[in-house]
């Protein structure tokens, strides 16, 4: 028998229940943008879809500082307290 | 003395458990079966037992179980022998010789210890343990053995066996999860299967290399030296070991991953973005200072490539870290189009005493006899500049402009892109061939002769990356006109010595995205 050593952080991966889908949407949908190139573009002709299509949602854009980089923690916690709903736009 | 010596219970040949202490004084013996004079003392051993059995524990630990067996039999043994083949009672009781026998009080407490055998000191052993017990002598022969003979090594101080007892010890430094591969699997298939490796084979991390590694250096085990993205992964020195080990490392390059991962798990370097991006983005080290001939790295011949364990084994141990503690792999965050062999491992040294300017550590603020590690992110590379024809200083200088055109595409320009520039020997010769020839001046340049007109940038039927033809309609013949540079500003233009005295070959790094929004590259002292 051999024993190694383990190389990985070990880090057990915390379980999270997916959020319950009503089937339905409604109240803020949040789009973010990565700040990829052209993100911007598909946003904003995915918000006029929206809005044509669910007239009776609100839309709020965000935007990372950069997408080289990990979203900010703050950032985060901004779009999850003020969204129902959040759409990620990766572009180029 | 008055230390008392660690319990322990261990199996005779039989199968019995004897334990340690009982209550009853004991004397605990360390035997080894290839050793003379542990063969010499086992009929006296024998004796004691014969004589005072009834009163005292005579408890003999053979080191090995083939050994042990043998003992019994050559010598019609009556007292039986332990298996301390784990050799754990030898390392915690710290006996490097044997045979080593101490008398012991019942409750552990050591008393007389002796070491090899001297015939005087075994008598008055003997008399000791007689008068403590109130019993007669053992009636052993002195008379029949030598007055002196030495002891052999304890097997608990073979470094084979040593470092494996230093790993189990309890005050081990080693806290991973350990992980037992089945006699019946192949460790090297299992750990390609368990995802920890770049592709190539590994060196088994066992726990007895990993403590080798740590004593490469001066930091604590658990010490964290880093978090590292994507999973914010805390990297200790005992993780960067264990990558170490897997990677083929000698232990006295420690210190030089220790300050490669600081590096890089800097928010000016963004090891997360430079995984991530599709681009193929990967570190490239340089290594300046005395450490580079410590070390043995390559800076001369083949410095770029294959062949230097310190040069290979270093890169390769920093892309481990980001794999197996940061989690960066290719089709998770690792994004890249194509990917590129310096996603393996790219490391080389400066050639500082080729180099007639400051090496690269010197010119951003470092000593020159400080070690220091510096490292980039880079696309692509070394991409080889060919002059064979060149004799002036201003035509070598710009060769080497003329071949940085390719970074990214030719006709971006005016960018702020890294590039690392590699000049090689002969190069360098033709640059000083009428004198100093600075680096300010070679880049200067470079970014002279590859200076074109903003209308060369516009995107058209050849190819239409570059500047928008809307966007250039609303210029002026004036604008179109202007002269750009091919970087943004000189100070992306990065200088090194390596390579061979012969060939008249350069190289070049091609970077990614720089400032804020990308990489910039770091450099890190190296420690201890």
């Amino acid at each position: 028998m051999t024993t190694i050593l383990d190389p990985t952080n070990e880090a057990v991966p915390v379980t999270r229940q997916v959020t319950p889908r009503s089937g339905a949407i409604s109240g803020v949908v949040g789009l973010m943008d990565i700040r990829k190139p052209r993100g911007d573009v598909y946003l904003d002709a995915l918000e006029g879809m929206l809005k044509e299509k669910l007239p009776g949602i609100e839309v709020k854009r965000f935007a990372k500082p950069t997408f080289t980089k990990p979203c900010p923690d703050d950032l985060r916690h901004d779009i999850k307290r003020e969204c129902d709903f959040v759409i990620e736009a990766l572009a180029d | 003395m008055s230390e008392t010596l660690n319990a322990f219970a261990l199996n005779d040949a039989a199968g019995k458990p004897h334990r340690f202490p009982t209550g009853r004084p004991a004397l605990v013996c360390f035997v080894k079966e290839d050793c003379p004079t542990c063969n010499l003392v086992m009929p006296v051993l024998d004796g004691f037992h014969r004589a005072w059995g009834d009163k005292a524990d005579i408890l003999v630990l053979g080191q090995t179980k083939e050994g042990n067996a043998v003992l019994s039999e050559r010598h019609e043994l009556a007292v039986p022998i332990l298996d301390e083949s784990g050799c754990k009672v030898s390392f915690d009781n710290e006996i490097d010789t044997v045979p080593t026998v101490i008398w012991a009080g019942g409750d552990g407490t050591a008393g007389t210890k002796v070491i090899g055998f001297a015939r005087e000191e075994w008598e008055a052993l003997e008399k000791e343990i007689a008068g403590v017990l109130s019993a007669d002598d053992a009636g052993i022969a002195w008379g029949d053995l030598p007055e002196w003979r030495p002891g052999c090594g304890s097997k608990s101080v073979d470094p084979m066996v040593a470092d494996r007892l230093r790993a189990e010890a309890d005050n081990s430094p080693i806290r991973a999860r350990k992980i037992e591969i089945a006699e019946a699997d192949d460790e090297f298939e299992f750990m390609f299967d368990q995802g920890f490796s770049d592709g190539l084979p590994l060196v088994p991390p066992t726990p007895e290399r990993v403590l080798r590694m740590l004593d490469g250096t001066k930091r604590g085990a658990q010490e964290v030296i880093a978090v590292m993205p994507p999973n914010m992964g805390e990297v200790t020195v005992e993780k960067v070991a264990i990558n170490a080990v897997m990677a083929g490392c000698k232990p006295e390059y420690m210190p030089v991953i220790i300050a490669a991962v600081e590096a890089v798990c800097t928010d000016e370097f963004n090891i997360h973005g430079v995984n991530a991006t599709t681009m193929g983005a990967a570190p490239v080290m340089i290594i300046n200072g005395p450490i580079r001939h410590k070390l043995d790295m390559n800076m001369k011949l083949g410095a770029l490539g294959n062949g230097s364990r310190a040069n290979a084994t270093i890169g390769r141990a920093l892309r481990l870290v980001v794999r197996n503690v940061g989690g960066a792999k290719p089709g998770g965050t690792d994004r890249s189009t194509l990917g590129n062999p310096m996603k393996f491992t790219m490391c080389f040294a400066e050639w500082e005493e080729r180099n007639p300017w400051e090496p690269l550590h010197v010119e951003r603020g470092f000593k020159k006899d400080e070690n220091v590690v510096t490292i980039f992110a880079m696309t692509s590379g070394p991409t080889l500049i060919v002059d064979q024809e060149s004799r002036k200083p201003d035509q070598m200088a710009g060769t080497l402009g003329l071949g940085l055109e390719s970074v990214f595409h030719p006709k971006y320009h005016g960018w702020p892109i890294d590039t690392l520039l590699v000049v090689c020997p002969e190069h360098v010769d033709t640059l000083m061939v009428d004198g100093d020839y600075s680096k300010k001046r070679l880049r200067e340049r470079i970014q002279e002769v590859t200076k074109r007109p903003l209308r060369d940038m516009v995107g058209n039927d050849i190819s239409g990356a570059g500047l928008k033809p809307e966007a250039a309609a609303n210029m002026t013949a004036e604008q179109l006109d202007s002269l750009v540079p091919k970087f943004l500003s000189e100070v992306y233009i990065h200088i090194v010595v390596a390579g061979s005295d012969a060939g008249k070959f350069s190289g070049a790094f091609h970077g990614w995205a720089t400032g804020e929004m990308g990489s910039i590259s770091v450099s890190r002292k190296i420690g201890d």
